[in-house]
């Protein structure tokens, strides 16, 4: 059901509208859609041909006023994941996948390479298995990262498949620091140009990236600067949501909080829809009216872990290793498991008996 | 006594538990300064505070963890706070008494890295990248670093410096006004190895026990300097061992599993 509105006055060229979800007065609002479009031409679509990616993604970064959030005080969407992921991905995004070792969105980033997205800019502090996927099926044009291994095991081999020989497509690195990254998504969240960090000095880093050295004005001190960080779209796993929406998450919580507030579309897959949160004061609880999507998944952030649910399962990490070696076992992984399954259940029961899920 | 064989790989890691001061704050890397910096926690610094980037602090694991993040370590932890936070609260803040990092390639003057071998554009070898490294080279107050001494590693210039040490030694360092003085020791598979006070060069003031001199210099893509007053690491105890070996043995255990 698309909900119709009218966007009154004028509205700037290039800027994205939102329209929906409208005001509740019965149910039917949560099985809505969210549907946006763009005044104007070409932002998305690179219709304006060339190598545009870039600069369109430094000039959308540059420029946050003209990149406010879809928040509009409404709730968030209580949807399929595959419907969530139609909706709110485009080709051509800016998107992030968050989760720092714990509660990654394995189950929303499989369903992009369903879909079959393509020319994403990938931000992730560390892309870990997720993304190695995502890479080596040719969703990604360029990576913004901070680590990228299988930790505790290597390499993550697509990865360097795709930086060292260009495959399946070459794939543009930003490459950072941690301690760059966290500022960045922090920047971005406040909705600030950029953050400031004590950092990169004498590093080869700012060489290959973005980062440019500030004066404290009242000290003097040499800082560095990192261009805020704005996803088109963040996508996390936490462990619940209530059915309004609102999203509770708690163990390493990561840099999840910052990636939804600087994003402009958020997805989130929980373990568990349930009647209240029962969070206790402080904990992390992203309010509904942030959040553009929310799915239940359980058992989504498999093969990572959700505190409270289910540990991490380093024994897949290891596996990933041999299956992630080599382009053909890969592909041959990913047809018979992510391409050749309909969604996350069905992945997970490909996987026995020689795997045990969650 | 009889001798207790161990490997070198043991002796390393214990060489490296004796560095941590019982009650220091120490960022730990995961890997061999995670399994060094525990066993210094279950020997002898009880009081050891053991901090990882994914922001548990305080944490006391019963297995060693497989990543940075693992549940293990949040679940001991006295404290888990976000990425933004422990690194600009805890890390920049200077609350950081030891930073404890493995690296891939080292040079004479405890540069690290951890991101390219060849050109950064089209690499021969893609390492993972920086992670917490460069702040936490720069921001503790002083820096341990492990990893396995050889010529792959220990190179004469490295093609990418993702984390500083001495930089190009002297006082390169100190005129660059980074919060920690940097790192202290190097400590390998074969040896430990300290910087010159002057220099900031590495020297070579500790060899293990059955290695040679000229076996660490052959091991060594620069030529190696050796203090006059070299000493030999103490063998491993028989305790150091077993709370190691237990250690490795629980953790073996707990990853193995069915995926």
């Amino acid at each position: 059901m698309f909900h119709r509105a009218i966007v009154a006055g004028s509205v700037q060229k290039n800027t994205r509208v939102r329209i929906g979800p409208l005001e509740t007065r019965d149910d039917t609002a949560r099985a809505g859609r969210v549907l946006e479009i763009i005044i104007s031409r070409g932002v998305m679509a690179g219709e304006n041909g060339g190598n545009t990616e870039y600069k369109e993604y430094e000039e959308r970064r540059a420029s946050p006023a003209t990149l406010r959030p879809c928040h509009n005080h409404s709730l968030a969407h209580i949807l399929p994941l595959k419907q969530a992921i139609q909706e709110m991905v485009r080709d051509g995004d800016i998107v992030a996948l968050e989760g720092f070792t714990h509660l990654i969105p394995f189950a929303a980033g499989h369903e992009i390479i369903r879909q079959g997205r393509r020319n994403l800019t990938l931000i992730r502090m560390t892309p870990d298995l997720i993304y190695d996927q995502l890479i080596g099926c040719g969703c990604a044009s360029k990576l913004v990262f901070s680590w990228g291994g299988n930790p505790g095991v290597g390499s993550l081999h697509r990865l360097r498949d795709a930086v060292e020989q260009s495959w399946p497509a070459p794939l543009a690195l930003e490459e950072n620091a941690h301690a760059g990254m966290a500022a960045a998504y922090a920047a971005g969240a406040a909705h600030l140009p950029f953050g400031i960090l004590r950092g990169y000095v004498g590093t080869d880093l700012p060489k290959y990236n973005h980062v440019k050295f500030i004066e404290c004005p009242f000290t003097g001190e040499k800082l560095a600067a990192i261009p805020a960080i704005r996803p088109d779209v963040t996508v996390i796993h936490a462990q619940k949501a209530d059915r309004k929406g609102n999203v509770l998450i708690w163990g390493v919580v990561g840099v999840q909080k910052e990636a939804v507030l600087a994003a402009k579309r958020v997805v989130v897959t929980v373990e568990e829809i349930v009647d209240d949160l029962n969070a206790p004061p402080n904990s992390v609880v992203l309010p509904s009216w942030v959040i553009g999507a929310v799915s239940e998944v359980k058992g989504g952030a498999f093969p990572s872990y959700a505190q409270g649910y289910y540990p991490r399962n380093n024994a897949f990490y290891k596996q990933w290793d041999p299956i992630a070696r080599e382009r053909e076992t890969f592909l041959a992984w990913m047809q018979k498991h992510v391409l050749g399954t309909k969604d996350f259940d069905e992945f997970k029961r490909s996987l026995e008996p020689a795997v045990s899920h969650v | 006594m009889s001798e207790t064989k161990y490997t070198a790989d043991e002796m390393m890691t214990i060489a490296a538990s004796r560095m941590i001061r019982n009650g220091a704050s120490c960022f730990v890397g995961i890997g061999l300064p995670s399994a060094a910096a525990n066993l210094a926690r279950l020997t002898h610094a009880p009081d050891t505070v053991l901090i990882y980037e994914s922001g548990c602090i305080g944490t006391k694991p019963t297995v060693l963890p497989l990543s940075i993040g693992d549940g293990e370590l949040s679940e001991t932890a006295d404290a888990v706070v976000s990425i933004p936070e422990i690194f600009a609260y805890w890390l920049q803040g200077g609350r950081i008494d030891l930073g404890f990092l493995g690296a891939a390639q080292i040079d004479r003057f405890a540069n690290i890295n951890t991101t390219v071998i060849g050109d950064y554009y089209k690499p021969s070898v893609r390492l993972p990248g920086a992670g917490g490294a460069p702040e936490i080279a720069a921001s503790s107050k002083e820096v341990l670093i492990t990893l396995r001494q050889n010529k792959r590693a220990f190179i004469e210039k490295l093609d990418f410096v993702t984390s500083g040490g001495y930089f190009t030694g002297g006082d390169s360092r100190e005129k660059l006004k980074l919060p920690g003085k940097g790192p202290t020791a190097v400590i390998t598979d074969l040896g430990v190895m300290t910087p010159d006070p002057v220099t900031k060069e590495l020297t070579l003031t500790s060899i293990h026990p059955g290695i040679t001199v000229e076996r660490v210099i052959e091991s060594t893509g620069w030529a190696l300097k050796v203090a006059p007053q070299l000493s030999t690491s103490e063998a491993p105890t028989e305790t150091e061992l077993r709370v190691l070996r237990d250690l490795n043995e629980r953790t073996a255990r707990a990853h193995a599993g069915q995926a």
